[in-house]
């Protein structure tokens, strides 16, 4: 690899009452790097991510180069459908946290193609397509390096998944930022990552997709049904 | 200090409990802990019991076991969400029993319980009425820090948020609002003046601030008329304020969308 790592992620373990979600995880994903995590339900996608930002206990090392900024976009949100916070409210939370001034709530709300005119909505009254833009606009506040997004499994369109990989890749041409993304979607790891890491509880690829993804592998994380929506794709 | 200035005091004291408990329950809903906020009050009840016993005053006893408990509930939910909820109801409910079997004479039972007459005596005052005022202030100077820790730890942790931190000082600023109610509300209603507020106001606040403005403005609201009612018909205290906050909720369901 050319370019410098960004993270080392090195022995990775994960257990919650004796059941290992992870082990024995070792990759590296350098700076600008568009890297995809795939892999079947309980596969530990998520517990990764959430490893990688610290917040569940693990064995092993993760670094990130220094003074590395995270934006992280969950999979979704633990709210009550009638939480009185508006995306305002939301986004002004962290403008305030990391003391920046107003108009930087205008600036992510463009980046992700979402009209000032849902500022006044609830949270709980987004659609599933805009609160996963809202929530990546939350993540762009503060200019990270580099962007954990997690895909939700439920809410959004395929037109709608579409459009914010599309909006992911334009920013990190213009900004140069890492994504690691977690994704359901075969066909969007082959157009936008440059790397995919396969996911069963360890390490079962990891490389280019076109390089890494073949019969063999599939069939170690899917199972054999996968061949027929892969084709369906291609 | 002569009665009437006694009595102004102690209003002006119930009031700024009052708006204390509606801001943290603001914060008890989004932290989804409607439940434990409610019972977490109980806990003060062997405190209670055992400076009884000790000849101290009581809400010192109730002061200690209420920190201690935060603690303890801040441990407890650092593991599994599901643990806790079972753990902290049998805590709870156990330091109910204890408390009753402890608590000597009736009358202070049920003062430990319902709450007495809500009239503070000038040590209570000069103790109160800061103690009162600083919650108010952290509260706001945390709140977004709080509301976001609460609805995403991931997301606040990536923000550069110790959300562990802000747990435990939620956790003692809610405990230090129950210490400050427990003389009018006692053990078991205190819980129900930081959530019912809050769930009216859920219902009608439609942005963060406007919620917390409510929360607070039918807290306190509720505090006053229980406290007018409360003396003009010779009926306690406690229960006449959490009579008319609840009141205020059924009003309130109508104006839900």
């Amino acid at each position: 690899m050319d370019k410098p790592a960004i993270l080392t992620v090195e022995k990775l373990r994960v257990s919650f009452d004796h059941n290992v979600i992870l082990s024995d995880l070792s990759f590296t994903v350098s700076r600008g790097g568009t890297v995809a995590i795939i892999g079947p339900n309980g596969a530990g996608k998520t517990a990764l991510f959430r490893s990688l930002i610290g917040s569940i206990p693990h064995k092993g090392s993760v670094t990130w180069a220094p003074g590395v900024r995270i934006g992280y976009v969950p999979q979704k949100l633990g709210i009550d459908r009638n939480l009185s916070v508006t995306l305002r409210d939301f986004l002004s939370f962290k403008r305030s946290i990391l003391h920046l001034p107003e108009l930087v709530i205008p600036e992510v709300l463009r980046y992700v193609h979402l009209g000032e005119d849902k500022l006044n909505v609830p949270l709980g009254g987004l659609s599933g397509g805009d609160l996963q833009r809202a929530l990546v606009a939350l993540a762009l506040i503060g200019n990270p390096d580099v962007l954990l997004f997690d895909e939700p499994t439920a809410g959004v369109d395929l037109p709608g998944e579409e459009r914010i990989y599309h909006t992911l890749h334009e920013l990190q041409d213009r900004y140069g930022i890492t994504l690691i993304f977690i994704s359901h979607d075969l066909n969007l790891v082959y157009r936008y990552a440059d790397t995919v890491i396969c996911l069963n509880r360890s390490l079962v690829c990891f490389g280019s997709p076109e390089e890494t993804l073949n019969e063999d592998v599939l069939d170690k994380l899917y199972g054999s049904k996968i061949h027929h929506h892969l084709h369906q794709h291609e | 200090m002569n009665d009437q200035v006694l009595q102004i005091l102690s209003l002006g004291l119930m009031s700024l409990v009052a708006a204390a408990s509606g801001l943290i329950g603001v914060f008890a809903l989004t932290r989804r802990m409607t439940l434990a906020a409610d019972a977490i009050s109980h806990i003060a009840l062997p405190g209670i019991g055992i400076a009884l016993l000790l000849k101290i005053d009581p809400v010192i006893g109730a002061a200690v076991m209420l920190v201690a408990g935060a603690f303890v509930v801040w441990a407890l939910e650092k593991k599994t969400k599901i643990s806790t909820e079972a753990v902290i109801g049998i805590l709870f409910t156990a330091s109910l029993a204890i408390g009753s079997i402890i608590i000597p004479v009736e009358e202070d039972l049920l003062d430990a319980l319902f709450g007495e007459a809500a009239i503070f005596n000038s040590l209570e005052l000069a103790l109160g009425i800061p103690l009162a005022i600083i919650i108010i202030f952290l509260v706001l100077k945390y709140k977004d820090k709080f509301t976001l820790s609460f609805i995403s730890p991931d997301i606040a942790r990536t923000s550069g948020l110790s959300v562990s931190k802000l747990d435990l000082l939620y956790l003692l600023l809610f405990v230090g609002t129950i210490v400050l109610g427990l003389k009018f509300l006692g053990a078991l209603l205190m819980g129900s003046l930081i959530i019912v507020p809050a769930a009216v106001s859920r219902n009608i606040a439609r942005s963060f601030s406007s919620d917390l403005l409510i929360s607070l403005l039918v807290a306190v609201f509720s505090a006053f008329v229980g406290f007018v009612v409360a003396a003009h018909y010779g009926i306690a205290t406690g229960p006449a304020i959490i009579m008319v906050a609840a009141g205020l909720f059924f009003v309130s369901v109508f104006f839900s969308e």
